[in-house]
C-alpha cells in the first residue's frame, strides 16, 4: 500500500555554490591572492574603475576575469594594457557563480600573489546573492544611476564591503542628492566606506589604491 | 537563465532527502523565498517541470512560501515592511536596519510516498 509521508529538510538552496567559494577563496588566500567581486549595473564604469585601480596598485600582480552576457570588448581592452585577463561568457545568465570560476580559474596562469578582480555581470540584483570566493564585494555606482539606487537594491549596498561612487563630475548635471544617498547607504551598512571618484581623470583612485593596499594587508 | 542552476539544486536536496527516505516519489517539495533572494516562483516551476523528469521529484507539487522582507528599528525594535524609497520606522521615523527576514531561500520539507 502507498503511503504519504513529510520529511522536514530546511537546507539552504545555496549551500552547494557557497561550499565551492569557500574552498576557491581558500585556496587563492593560501597562494597569496586577494580577491575582489566588482559588481555593478551595466554602464557604472566598473572596467574603467578597475584600470584606475590597477594603475594606482603599480607593486601588485593583477588578474582579471572578465564576466559578460557576451563579448569580449572589456577584456581586450585589459589586454591591451598588459593585464593578465581571461573571459567568461555567460551567454545569458545575469550573473556569476561559484561553479563558473572554479572552471575559469583552471585557465588563468597564477605564478605569483596579487590581486584577483573578477567582474561581475552588469547588474545590481542577483550578483549579491552569489558568493564567487572574494575576500571583498565592490560596489561600483555610478552619479548618473541617481541616488535612490540604495533604496531600489538594497541587497547590494547591504552587502558591499566597498562602495566606489563613480562619474562624480556629473552630479551636477543629474540632481544627484548626496544626503538621500548616503541616508540610504548608512541604513544598510553603518561601516562601508565610500569613495567619490572619476574613471576619467582618475580623481579619487589613490585613495582607493591605499584602502586597498592597507585591506590587503 | 537564472532560475535553472538553482532549480538543479532544488532536484538534487529533494531527491537525496527521498532516497535517504526511501521514498518511491516525491509528491510535493515546499520552498521558503524571500522577497530578497531573487528568486521568482514562476520561473523556479517552469524549470522544475523539465529538470525533474526521470528523477523522484517528477510530478511533483511545488510549493512556495514567500516572505517579506523587514527592517528592525533600533530604537522601538519593531520589525516592519518599509515604504518605498525608505528605510524609516513607520513608528518613530528613524531609519532602520536590514534584517535576514526575507533573504530566506530553502527546501522547508517534502511529502514522499513510500
Amino acid at each position: 500500500m502507498m503511503s504519504g509521508k513529510e520529511i522536514e529538510v530546511v537546507q539552504n538552496i545555496f549551500d552547494e555554490n557557497d561550499r565551492i567559494a569557500s574552498a576557491i577563496n581558500e585556496s587563492l588566500d593560501k597562494r597569496g591572492i586577494f580577491v575582489i567581486n566588482i559588481m555593478g549595473a551595466p554602464g557604472a564604469g566598473k572596467t574603467s574603475s578597475i584600470i584606475n585601480m590597477v594603475k594606482g596598485l603599480p607593486e601588485e600582480k593583477i588578474y582579471v576575469i572578465e564576466g559578460d552576457i557576451e563579448s569580449d570588448i572589456d577584456t581586450v581592452k585589459l589586454k591591451e594594457l598588459g593585464i593578465e585577463t581571461i573571459q567568461i561568457n555567460t551567454n545569458g545568465a545575469c550573473h556569476l557563480d561559484a561553479p563558473t570560476i572554479e572552471k575559469s580559474l583552471l585557465e588563468l596562469t597564477i605564478n605569483q600573489p596579487g590581486i584577483l578582480f573578477i567582474e561581475n555581470i552588469g547588474n545590481l540584483v542577483c550578483p549579491a546573492e552569489f558568493q564567487i570566493g572574494e575576500h571583498i564585494k565592490m560596489l561600483i555606482c555610478s552619479a548618473a544611476e541617481g541616488s535612490d539606487k540604495p533604496y531600489k537594491y538594497p541587497l547590494a549596498f547591504e552587502k558591499a564591503n566597498v562602495i566606489l561612487l563613480t562619474k562624480c563630475d556629473l552630479k551636477e548635471y543629474v540632481d544627484f542628492n548626496d544626503e538621500f544617498f548616503l541616508r540610504g547607504v548608512r541604513a544598510l551598512n553603518k561601516s562601508v566606506p565610500v569613495f567619490e571618484v572619476n574613471a576619467k581623470t582618475g580623481t579619487g583612485f589613490e585613495e582607493v589604491s591605499q584602502w586597498l593596499r592597507n585591506k590587503k594587508n | 537563465m537564472h532560475e535553472y542552476p538553482i532549480t538543479e539544486q532544488i532536484v538534487k536536496i529533494a531527491s537525496e532527502k527521498a532516497k535517504e527516505n526511501n521514498a518511491r516519489r516525491v509528491t510535493r517539495i515546499t520552498l521558503v523565498v524571500g522577497e530578497y533572494s531573487g528568486f521568482i516562483g514562476e520561473s523556479i516551476q517552469m524549470y522544475f517541470d523539465i529538470i525533474s523528469k526521470g528523477t523522484l521529484c517528477e510530478g511533483a507539487v511545488l510549493e512556495m512560501e514567500n516572505v517579506k522582507a523587514k527592517w528592525r528599528c533600533p530604537s522601538c525594535g519593531i520589525d516592519y515592511i518599509r515604504k518605498p524609497l525608505s528605510f524609516a520606522c513607520p513608528q518613530c521615523g528613524q531609519d532602520g536596519e536590514p534584517t535576514t527576514i526575507g533573504k530566506e531561500f530553502y527546501v522547508k520539507n517534502l511529502e514522499v510516498e513510500t
